[in-house]
């Protein structure tokens, strides 16, 4: 993963952010798991989250999508408020399209069916054209040959590039990732990383959630370290890898970087 | 290097004889310790007594079509108790001469779920056949139009009666039980402690109770002059009493369903309709298929209980008829035929359930 993919900096001023979160706070509980996060993420920017477990990375990017709900704070999607109003949470789910790490493809549904489920329930797209659109966002992902396989015949890798085919087929605004290689074998990280760098080069606004240091480095515009639920630094890849300023950045990074 | 000896070619070394066939398997699996040769030895004693003389009994000695007086001389079995009442153990008090009406709603009944069996006919247009067909029964069983001569459904009975009670029985309490399930689960308190509470109460008292309560205590809530009749309250007792227990089971099987399919079907914009209807009830329900198919059979022999409130089911039908003088003392006879209508009912709803469940795991 050499490949460095220009940094567009005109992505920063014109616009709206495509999200905007200010002083989010949630508790577990007693537990304070998001302690003020305050984060704007531009159209088509590229963020890596990366931290020690337990430090609110995942919570933060499930907050986005109401996966979790948060108790203080806003969340604005691209100018939707993130509330208790289930038509704008609805709105929002649309265009936020998620990758988990443990796939979650629906496995009583072939790889087709996982992937125009969506366009056509929520969409209501015909069911032709919606299966034209899953073999195209397949043969995206290269797996247009297993598309008629159950995700259970098929591999770790595999899978978890069907998940990403299945939430670009919902033609999302952002795509949020969530640990996506980290339930993967060795050999089969490459291939999903592939197919998000891919997607990089596109152009998709992305928020990772990730250990993959390499990916940072070549495809994100910011790396952001978070620990005990604060976002404690974020600088582009070089100046974060270069020249961490907090002792626990440091800390983290030589533990990680081996 | 090659030097393969003649004596290993596969070709011409057979496996000793009392190692493969018939014999290898019973010395495999009915010899093969000290403990299972004794307990062989003993399973084919008990059987050597016990079969033949029972097949002597029931085929050899046995009259078909003979008098009872023939059959009270005879040794063998005496068949004619049912065949002779056939008419009434089948059909109950339903007049004699209408009696083809019953019959030929039996045989709609079955060629429908001849054809249900077969999920490739799961079409539109088996729904539709499903719906005439119920009509048409309902008509032909109860007449008043088409010239047909009304009866009374206090007349029916005998196996039409068991047969609607189970059919519509189950089929009812299925949907009703998965929303209970459904309500027990929810995040509104209401609709949940409602859930728990029917749950909770029907489960703490047998059907016979709810059978005796519907025939009294029901029409007492009932407004002046509304009736309903005695087959509708033991159908909504059997109804009712059946889902509490399909709702348990359900419950069960949701359960079983990982967080994360709840999750990806709303991170795509599923609302909670959707995402129970495409994503979480087909897993659970399949995977609660064993379970599910036991209540269901039990419900389908906790017909026989409607006596209690004088419907003549088949089992009813049956005893009825050792009550005259002449059949009196041939209850073997009637009750073995009685358990084999059911055995034939219950094995046939078990073995499609095994199909369905082989049919099911075959994709995911």
């Amino acid at each position: 993963m050499s490949e460095q993919l220009t940094r567009d900096p005109s992505t920063q001023s014109t616009e709206s952010p495509m999200i905007e979160i200010r002083d989010l706070h949630k508790w577990f509980d007693q537990f304070h798991v998001l302690q003020g996060i305050d984060l704007d993420v531009q159209r088509q920017e590229r963020i890596v989250i990366c931290g020690p477990s337990g430090s609110g990375k995942s919570t933060l990017i499930r907050c986005i999508n109401r996966l979790e709900e948060h108790q203080r704070g806003h969340i604005i999607v691209d100018g939707i408020e993130l509330t208790n109003n289930i038509k704008n949470i609805e709105k929002i789910r649309a265009e936020v399209g998620m990758v988990f790490q443990h796939f979650n493809l629906f496995p009583h549904l072939t790889i087709v069916d996982n992937l125009t489920l969506g366009p056509i329930w929520v969409r209501k797209i015909p069911k032709k054209e919606a299966e034209d659109a899953a073999m195209h966002y397949l043969e995206k992902v290269h797996i247009a040959e297993q598309a008629r396989k159950y995700p259970g015949q098929l591999s770790g890798g595999q899978q978890q590039r069907v998940a990403i085919a299945r939430s670009l087929c919902m033609n999302p605004k952002v795509m949020l990732f969530d640990e996506p290689t980290s339930a993967l074998d060795p050999e089969m990280i490459k291939e999903v990383l592939d197919v998000m760098i891919d997607l990089a080069k596109e152009g998709m606004t992305m928020i990772v959630v990730t250990h993959e240091m390499g990916f940072a480095k070549s495809v994100a515009h910011r790396v952001l370290f978070m620990d005990y639920g604060k976002v404690v630094e974020g600088n582009t890849p070089h100046e974060f890898f270069e020249n961490p300023q907090h002792e626990r950045t440091k800390l983290f990074l030589s533990q990680i970087l081996h | 290097m090659e030097t393969v000896s003649k004596a290993l070619d596969p070709e011409t070394l057979k496996p000793p004889v009392a190692s493969v066939g018939v014999l290898g398997w019973m010395r495999k699996n009915l010899f093969n310790s000290i403990f299972n040769s004794l307990l062989t030895l003993f399973t084919f004693y008990f059987l050597l007594k016990v079969v033949p003389p029972f097949v002597q009994w029931a085929f050899v000695d046995s009259l078909w079509f003979a008098s009872s007086e023939a059959c009270r001389a005879g040794a063998g079995a005496c068949w004619s108790v049912v065949t002779k009442n056939i008419r009434f153990i089948l059909f109950g008090f339903y007049p004699y001469d209408q009696q083809w009406r019953p019959l030929v709603s039996m045989v709609i009944l079955f060629t429908l779920l001849g054809f249900s069996r077969n999920r490739k006919f799961w079409t539109k247009s088996l729904g539709y056949a499903w719906i005439a067909g119920l009509f048409s029964m309902g008509l032909l069983m109860k007449g008043g139009i088409f010239g047909l001569e009304p009866v009374e459904s206090t007349k029916w009975g005998g196996l039409p009666l068991t047969l609607l009670l189970a059919v519509f029985g189950l089929t009812a309490a299925y949907p009703l039980g998965v929303l209970l399930a459904l309500g027990r689960q929810s995040k509104m308190p209401i609709v949940r402690v409602l859930s728990v509470l029917y749950i909770e109460l029907i489960r703490g008292v047998p059907l016979i109770s709810l059978l005796f309560m519907s025939s009294v205590i029901f029409p007492l809530f009932l407004p002046e002059g509304v009736n309903l009749n005695k087959i509708l309250r033991a159908q909504a007792a059997i109804i009712l009493f059946t889902a509490a227990y399909i709702a348990e089971v359900v419950r069960g099987g949701l359960q079983g369903i990982a967080r994360g399919q709840y999750e990806a079907a709303g991170s795509l914009g599923l609302n909670y309709y959707l995402t129970m209807r495409l994503i979480i009830l087909p897993q659970a329900l399949k995977i609660v298929i064993p379970p599910s198919v036991s209540i269901l059979i039990s419900a389908f022999k906790d017909t026989s209980l409607v006596v209690i409130i004088a419907l003549y089911d088949v089992l009813k039908t049956t005893q009825s008829t050792l009550s005259n003088p002449l059949w009196m003392g041939f209850s073997k006879e009637a009750y073995l035929f009685v358990a084999v209508l059911y055995f034939l009912g219950c094995f046939s709803m078990s073995n499609f359930s095994r199909k369905l469940e082989k049919e099911l795991s075959a994709g995911g």
